[in-house]
């Protein structure tokens, strides 16, 4: 197996993951990541793959972000006057 | 003469199992608490403390020898445990308790914790401990300063910035307090309590939670440990907050002011 096939797998299995964990459950988050992959199956271009590398790569660092945001505002939410905002 | 080798510091992060902060939550039909049947993860900010010992490791390198986590509950605490290594912890203790026990309250964690710092004594001690400021499920924000009074050591309570100086076995923190933060230096061994700005906990890898099968996990029981963890209060009644009833519409004003007169309300005398 090629080293971009083993990166591709661990990115699917990364995001599939994270899937699970995706706040709205009538976004079809699942189904959204197998039809991109299956989009991009028969690509050959290196440089192509790298790009849909990229984007997998950037969608899991994007849902992350929304993950521990959510978070973040929840408890800034649960709790007010426990941090210290400047601005408010 | 050698100089004798720096004393390496050794963390202690206990965390908890609570209820899913996206979790809506309900009384149970019992009124003895809320329905426990939904997801569970480990409190917000026990993660940003073991986020936090983490961090201290990857600046720190090889000065910071163990992070050691540590929870009491039922068997399910587990998983818990789990995550806390998958996000980088070496080790785990695991206090387990029936599975229909009651939550023990936070002396009898304080106790546990006590006992367990005791018992590493001999294997290096133990340095620091690193806290959730409360858990998110009956926000009692005890254990940390109970710990901290039970052992003698000094504490830094909602944390949201740690610095160690490891030489001169100091720590300074900034806290968070009413309307600003304030900065304190503490000598180890220090129990730190942290807030929600102290870090953004990661969310642990695929291949960390992997590993994380392999790191060495020891199940301990209470009566191990010497402590009793049967809380002294008892939960008469648990309900639901009143349901706030829909207010009503007016045609004019003759009706408003009858109305607010059947309410009791009545005019300003000048």
């Amino acid at each position: 197996m090629s080293f971009t096939r083993l990166r591709a797998l661990a990115l699917y299995k990364e995001l599939h993951r994270l899937g699970r964990d995706y706040p709205d459950p009538s976004y079809d988050f699942h189904g959204k990541l197998r039809r991109l992959y299956e989009k991009n199956r028969n690509l050959t271009d290196p440089v192509e793959i790298e790009n849909a590398l990229k984007l997998g790569e950037y969608i899991k660092n994007e849902t992350l972000a929304l993950y521990s945001l959510r978070k973040y505002r929840h408890l800034k939410r649960m709790y007010p006057g426990s941090t210290f905002d400047p601005l408010s | 003469m050698r100089p004798s080798p720096a004393r390496l510091l050794n963390i202690l992060v206990p965390v908890k199992r609570a209820v899913d902060y996206a979790v809506k939550i309900r009384v149970n039909a019992q009124q003895t608490g809320v329905d426990l049947n939904v997801k569970h993860s480990m409190n917000p900010f026990d993660e940003i403390a073991v986020e936090e010992a983490v961090r201290l490791r990857e600046r720190f390198k090889d000065e910071i020898k163990t992070i050691k986590a540590i929870t009491i509950g039922p068997s399910k605490s587990a998983e818990t445990l789990r995550t806390a290594l998958a996000m980088g912890a070496d080790s785990a203790i695991h206090v387990e308790i029936p599975e229909n026990a009651p939550a023990p309250e936070p002396l009898g964690v304080a106790k546990t914790l006590r006992a367990i710092i005791e018992k590493q004594k001999d294997s290096g001690g133990i340095d620091i401990v690193i806290l959730g400021k409360q858990s998110i499920d009956d926000d009692l924000g005890q254990t940390g300063q109970m710990l901290a009074g039970l052992m003698g050591w000094s504490q830094a309570t909602y944390a949201s910035k740690v610095d160690l100086d490891i030489p001169k076995r100091e720590a300074t923190v900034v806290r968070e307090i009413d309307g600003g933060s304030e900065e304190i230096r503490c000598k180890l061994p220090l129990v730190v309590t942290t807030d929600l700005r102290l870090n953004e906990p990661r969310y642990a890898s695929l291949p960390n939670i992997m590993k994380a099968k392999k790191k060495p996990f020891e199940k301990l029981k209470p009566e191990d440990l010497g402590v009793d963890l049967t809380p002294q209060m008892e939960t008469v009644k648990v309900t639901e907050p009143l349901k706030r009833v829909g207010g009503v519409k007016v045609a004019n004003v003759d009706e408003l002011v009858a109305k607010l007169k059947e309410a009791g309300f009545t005019a300003v005398k000048n």
